[in-house]
């Protein structure tokens, strides 16, 4: 048996290349059964990521029909109320580089808001209440209708059929609760590099000052 | 002498307590105004029960408690509430809020208090009570309600009560002196909270061994007692509630738990003594004892005050060379926050008030590099490595921060005082646990509003389900109709025929139904097929995941990437349900709308009408002959009877004209038949129109200049105006009730209109 | 009138960044001294040169970067690179060998990695290595040591130093084999014959003339700065035992391959001056206690396998540079137990 191998080098190196494509073949495949993944994990991750306003801004009905359209090859930066953040986020879990975001979608606000009614001026249409995504207006038929500011995402898709315009989007105080410390400014990281050479270290002072 | 134990890291800074600790508790004039927030807590904020104008007496309730986590405040003084307004408050944010103001008469007329001898005689929930109504709460810095604390958990046996009096922070000897003045009272506060958590088998004072004349009258006051004083070596930050604990008991608070877990309560000394003042006399908390200390003062000790004495009022008693002054810090140099204002009072929490001269706390010099030296790490009491921790918190890496369990910081700011490149490391810290905090609270609310909108778009699809089944099944009565009616004229026989061939025609109509979809029953078994495989799955992704949670519990990433496939099975499962569920509701429903076609066409319309006709003239023949019969005899019901019968042929007359209706409408149905299809076209939800909408005006911004953007704008406002006058209108002329909401809002949006127009103008 | 608001603590230790390496500048002078003593004049030179250029091509850089060039320099960092890069070159070193040196420890190692703090490897030993491989013949002619030079032979006066380093003329006799190039060249003799018969050897008292008290003061300057608490003792002191324990495992009683006594690898080469100033190095090495024991640990244990086994009769800037490397990793491996914590940090896992 190993004569013959060593006589007929050739055969036996195809035999032996042979039977490791049939070995490894089998492992794989036996992998590939073994450790199927269900369904499609990736739309729920960038799903996760996405902020959940269900406004339709990126020009799919919801979140995660986005999320799906991403999976299918769609930009990235289509999401104005995530903005900077969320394209970040879904550019590292993607692992692409992050792009600006696409202004034909809107621009990304600076303060977060969420929808008022002036109820004194409400009729009880029920308009607003069908727009909502997110079945944060309550309210019936010829009933003044009130918003329920946990849980409105400030999508702004209620402001439109308001046939009194009685909605308003407002922008969420802070107050005293909410407020934070800021990071100091940077010092010292090669991206500050950048900036004219008095900003570096003088700046510490002058935010703290500030 | 009880064993202490040693903390990690740690720092020794300058005590500089002998400035102020010379001289016994003294009292300043009451200030002019006294200002008391209405949040001097952790937890809600109280609502004031008192309004402006009132006179209020010292003591008096004037804000009550908000939940379970609040505590109430109480007039320091007598005198009268000029205001409830924002005010600065002691807040490192520099921000207003709430306060009642209150000026003081000079009367110091107290409100009736009742006092307690015996508090043994009393219920545990009336001592608690008293404690909680007299607005007890941490007077050590965080301001925690004391009650809470008082109150564990049933299941929660609290084996130790620690007294609080280390007071590592430099400068501050509020405590120190409270406890040479008062050590009985305290001592005594100690065995109350004691009986209040069914008397623990430890209680401990721990005290630094910093302050000997303290130590001296403590063990004085707690002799023959079940009070132990311990005494441990000074160290900065040991009078951390967590590190107190680990010096006198050796244990370590589990992270993210209360001590309460581990059978340990810890009370600052000064929250004893109030607790006692409040029990035994009645006394609300309405003054503290506080630290006034720093080089810009001519005179430096500790003061009795009023709470809500404002800190310039206290200063300006105290000789302040204000020019001298380059900060104020609420608190002690190592955990002290700077107030901008100086009019700022006076709260529960207020246990130092320092105003240090320019020399005495210099400027910070500008940040160097981290060169990584370690010190930090040393001496952190919570064993963290700041310098990690820095490094991830200037790249925002979130993720990593959690890893390096950025939240056991207790933020001592013992790193960043021996760092040698002054990196300001505690701002750092606690603006990236803010910002983790909010990344955390948008995503909570971005997975509720997620949740929310699934149901919402399951039941629209639901609701779309079941209009469509309704929509097949109304098709096929209405086409029944029709080609009943033609074989009708077709036959032009009588109606009893019909009848005969209706019952045969429904059969057809079912028959003709189902091949539309698939067939239901196989369908069905799909269904059925898929969840069961489903379930299978989950059962063995628990399996798996029970099996590995045994085998290698230390095989964190195996066992949530488990648990991940457990969860997606889950909901694969409840999909499948979900599924199941809404094609049988459909089949249901396809089902009750096909029996009720049978009957209603197994007994047509016409037919029924028909009978009911007949059976009509039946009864008023009947009726007729009982008139007749009753008109001959004479008897008084002739009147009675006379009526039923007219009513009787007016019913007939009806059931007569609606026959006829009937047999006319039957000719209609198919139109009918065919308009109900149309509309359901029209039966898109609104939000989709909505966002429909929304994308063509995001579409036609795009590529927009600003003045376009703005002439855009106008073109819209001006369209949703015309649109809104259309409706007042049409309101008018159909005198509506909402008139008047209707012309405000076309009132408004002509306002928008016009403001829009200006800004086009300026701009151009 | 409103006071500034600035985030806790007020207080502040002492001392800065600055006035560390200030303290590290002082504790080599011992070092320095005797280093002098025994080799004459070029360490000082190398000192005085290797500065210069340091300080120049620092300067340069943070121009060239636009920082604030006094702000940077105050940090005294750039002068401990320089000072460490010319104790570890040979005395009497040309004047160009210098300046390559010092272009790549303070430019190519550590300024384009972004400055003090944000450098992977310890810019001292880069600059080494990188003349070690590039100009072996330089690198390897250590001057002899006094004691061990022939009779009437002096050290090299002030004016022949200057001529040797920057114009190039030879000193007369002034290269001689150091202790450890002697070991490692050793073949046929006992250790005790080599003790014997070497002048480096009988001229000196444990580990080679001038060598062994070169490194009991860098030892010196090395307790005075764990007194100082510049850095704590783990790093060194791991790296010391475990050269020792090597040495004393690998010893066999001296005979001809023998690979030294722990005395001698402990007094001999840089080990003292790598122990105390260059493991220690916080920017380069790992933050944890248990991190530093581990770094120290394994320095030392490549320090004596290169020198016994590899082609370098000394090792410290190689073991220095691979545990560089290493460091992250290690950092990765032993965060401490963070306090109401079961275990380190969840991953580990």
């Amino acid at each position: 048996m190993i004569e013959l191998f060593t006589e007929q080098p050739i055969i036996s190196a195809l035999i032996a290349l042979g039977g490791l494509a049939a070995v490894f073949g089998a492992v794989l495949g036996f992998a590939a059964i073994k450790f199927k993944v269900e369904g499609d994990p990736l739309v729920e991750q960038i799903d996760e990521l996405l902020p959940q306003t269900q406004c339709g801004q990126c020009g799919y009905p919801g979140c995660r029909p986005y999320a799906q359209a991403i999976v299918d090859g769609d930009p990235i930066n289509k999401c104005p109320p995530g903005g900077h953040t969320t394209i970040a986020a879904l550019a590292n879990l993607l692992d692409v580089e992050a792009p600006a975001l696409d202004e034909e979608h809107g621009e990304e606000s600076e303060v977060k808001k969420v929808a008022y009614i002036r109820e004194d001026e409400c009729i009880g249409c029920t308009k607003c209440i069908q727009a909502c995504p997110v079945d944060a207006i309550l309210g019936a038929a010829k009933q003044m209708h009130t918003v329920i500011v946990s849980e409105c995402t400030g999508c702004d898709l209620c402001v439109e059929p308001c046939p009194v315009d009685c909605i308003d989007m407002l922008p969420i105080e802070t107050g005293i609760a909410g407020w934070k410390w800021d990071m100091p400014a940077p010092a010292h990281i090669i991206a500050s590099d950048k900036i004219p050479h008095s900003a570096d270290a003088s700046t510490t002072k002058q935010e703290d000052a500030a | 002498m009880r064993k202490v134990w040693d903390i990690h890291g740690g720092v020794h800074p300058p005590e500089s307590k002998t400035q102020s600790n010379h001289c016994a508790i003294a009292s300043i004039e009451l200030a002019e105004e006294l200002v008391l927030p209405l949040s001097q807590h952790i937890g809600a904020p109280s609502t004031a029960v008192v309004t402006v104008g009132d006179r209020v007496l010292k003591g008096q309730l004037i804000a009550e408690a908000q939940g379970l986590i609040s505590a109430p405040i109480h007039a320091s003084t007598s005198g009268t509430v000029t205001a409830i307004e924002q005010r600065p408050i002691a807040h490192p944010s520099g921000m207003t809020a709430d306060c009642i103001v209150l000026k003081p008469d000079g009367l110091e007329e107290w409100i009736e208090i009742d006092a307690c001898n015996d508090y043994k005689a009393l219920e545990k929930t009336e001592i608690l009570a008293k404690i909680r109504g007299a607005g007890i709460s941490g007077m050590g810095g965080a301001g925690f309600p004391a009650a809470v604390k008082l109150n564990p958990r049933p299941n929660q046996k609290i084996t130790t009560l620690i007294l609080n009096g280390t007071e590592c922070e430099p400068y501050i000897t509020a405590d120190d002196m409270l406890m040479r003045e008062h050590a009985n009272e305290i001592i005594a506060g100690a065995l109350l909270l004691a009986h209040l958590l069914d008397n623990p088998s430890e209680i401990l004072v721990g005290i630094e061994d910093n302050k000997p004349e303290a130590i001296a009258t403590m063990q004085a006051a707690a002799e023959n007692t079940a009070v132990e004083i311990v005494v441990f070596p000074t160290k900065y930050p040991s009078g951390g509630e967590k590190q107190l604990i680990e010096i006198v008991t050796g244990k370590q608070v589990p992270s993210g738990a209360l001590p309460a877990s581990i059978g340990i309560v810890v009370q600052n000394v000064g929250s004893a003594f109030a607790a006692w003042r409040a029990v035994r006399f009645g006394e609300p908390l309405i003054s503290r004892v506080t630290t006034v200390v720093g080089e810009s003062l001519a005179l430096q000790r500790n003061i009795e005050v009023p709470l809500g004495t404002p800190i310039q009022h206290i200063l300006q008693q105290h000789g302040w060379q204000q020019e001298n002054a380059a900060r104020l810090i609420i608190g002690g140099p190592m955990m002290g926050y700077t107030v901008e204002s100086p009019l700022v009072p006076v709260v529960k929490t207020t246990n130092c008030i320092l105003a240090p001269s320019r020399q005495e706390v210099p400027e910070q010099p500008p940040a160097q590099p981290c060169i990584r030296c370690g010190m930090c790490a040393e001496a952190c009491p919570a064993s963290l490595l700041p310098q990690q921790l820095f490094w991830f918190a200037q790249s925002e890496n979130y993720e990593k921060l959690r890893e390096h369990d950025l939240f056991d910081c207790i933020e001592c700011g013992a790193c960043s005082y021996v760092c040698p490149s002054n990196i300001p490391l505690v701002q750092y810290y606690r603006a990236s646990k803010s910002e983790i905090r909010i990344i955390d609270a948008d995503k909570q609310k971005s997975d509720r509003a997620r949740v929310r909108f699934e149901a919402r778009k399951a039941r629209i699809e639901q609701a779309e389900a079941e209009k469509e089944a309704k929509r097949v099944a109304r098709k096929i009565a209405a086409e029944q109709a029709k080609r009943l009616a033609d074989e009708k004229k077709a036959l032009a026989g009588p109606q009893g025929t019909a009848t005969t061939t209706s019952s045969e025609l429904a059969d057809k109509a079912s028959t003709a139904a189902k091949p539309t979809d698939v067939d239901p029953a196989t369908e069905l078994a799909k269904l059925e097929r898929a969840l069961s495989s489903a379930q299978s799955r989950q059962e063995r992704a628990t399996a798996s995941l029970t099996d590995m949670q045994r085998e290698d519990p230390d095989n964190t990433a195996r066992i949530e990437s488990l648990q991940a496939r457990l969860k997606q099975a889950q909901l694969k499962v409840n999909e499948a349900e979900q599924k199941l569920g809404s094609f049988k509701a459909a089949q249901n429903s396809v089902v009750a709308t096909e029996t009720i076609i049978k009957q209603k066409l197994t007994s047509s319309p016409l037919e029924q009408l028909q009978k009911s006709v007949d059976t009509i003239g039946k009864r008023l023949t009947t009726a007729r002959q009982k008139l007749a019969e009753a008109e001959a005899a004479g008897t008084p019901t002739v009147e009675a009877l006379r009526q039923g019968v007219a009513k009787l042929q007016q019913k007939l007359d009806t059931s007569e004209r609606e026959l006829v209706e009937a047999k006319a409408a039957t000719s209609t149905a198919s139109e009918v038949a065919t308009e109900v299809n149309s509309d359901h076209n029209k039966t898109l939800s609104a939000a989709d129109i909505a966002i429909e909408k929304a994308k063509a005006k995001a579409a036609a911004q795009a590529n927009m200049s600003d003045t376009e953007k703005r002439a855009a704008q106008l073109t819209s406002l001006q369209s949703r105006l015309t649109k809104a006058r259309e409706r007042l209108a049409k309101a008018e002329a159909e005198n509506n009730e909402n008139i008047d909401a209707f012309r405000i809002g076309v009132e408004k949006l002509e306002v928008k209109l016009a403001e829009a127009k200006e800004d086009v103008k300026e701009k151009a | 009138m409103a006071f500034i608001k600035i985030t806790s603590p007020h207080a502040h230790k002492p001392g800065n960044t600055g006035s560390v390496m200030q303290t590290v500048l002082l504790a080599t002078l011992p070092g320095i001294a005797v280093l002098t003593a025994f080799f004459g004049p070029g360490t000082l030179v190398n000192i005085l040169l290797t500065s210069l250029f340091c300080l120049a091509f620092e300067a340069a850089f943070l121009a060239l970067r636009k920082k604030r060039i006094a702000f940077y320099l105050k940090d005294y960092s750039a002068l401990v690179t320089a000072f460490l890069l010319a104790l570890a070159l040979p005395p009497y070193a040309p004047w160009w060998l210098i300046a390559t040196g010092s272009l790549f420890a303070i430019v190519i190692a550590k300024q384009l990695y972004g400055g003090l703090g944000y450098n992977p490897f310890n810019p001292a030993m880069v600059g080494y290595i990188v003349l070690l491989i590039s100009f072996p013949l330089e690198m390897s002619s250590w001057p002899a040591a006094s004691p061990t030079l022939s009779d009437g032979a002096q050290l090299p006066g002030i004016i022949a130093t200057l001529q040797q380093v920057f114009l190039g003329v030879p000193i007369d006799g002034y290269t001689g084999a150091t202790p450890l190039d002697l070991l490692k060249q050793n073949q046929s003799q006992l250790i005790s014959d080599l003790y014997a018969n070497t002048s480096a050897f009988n001229q000196g008292r444990w580990a080679g003339a001038g060598w062994e008290w070169v490194n009991l003061a860098f030892l010196g300057g090395g307790i005075f700065l764990l007194y100082k608490k510049i850095f704590t003792w783990h790093a060194p002191i791991a790296m010391l035992a475990s050269l020792g324990l090597l040495a004393a495992l690998f010893y066999d009683g001296g005979s001809s391959t023998s690979s030294g006594s722990p005395l001698f690898h402990w007094l001999s080469g840089a080990t003292m001056l790598g122990a105390f100033f260059i493991v220690t190095d916080p920017v380069t090495s790992a933050v944890s206690v248990r991190g530093r024991l581990i770094y120290g640990a394994l320095v030392g244990a490549l320090v004596f396998i290169i020198r016994v086994w590899g082609n370098y009769p000394d090792a410290m800037a190689f073991a220095v540079l691979l545990m560089n490397f290493a460091a992250p990793f290690i950092d990765y491996y032993t965060k401490p137990r963070t306090y109401g914590h079961k275990s380190g940090p969840k991953s580990q896992a």
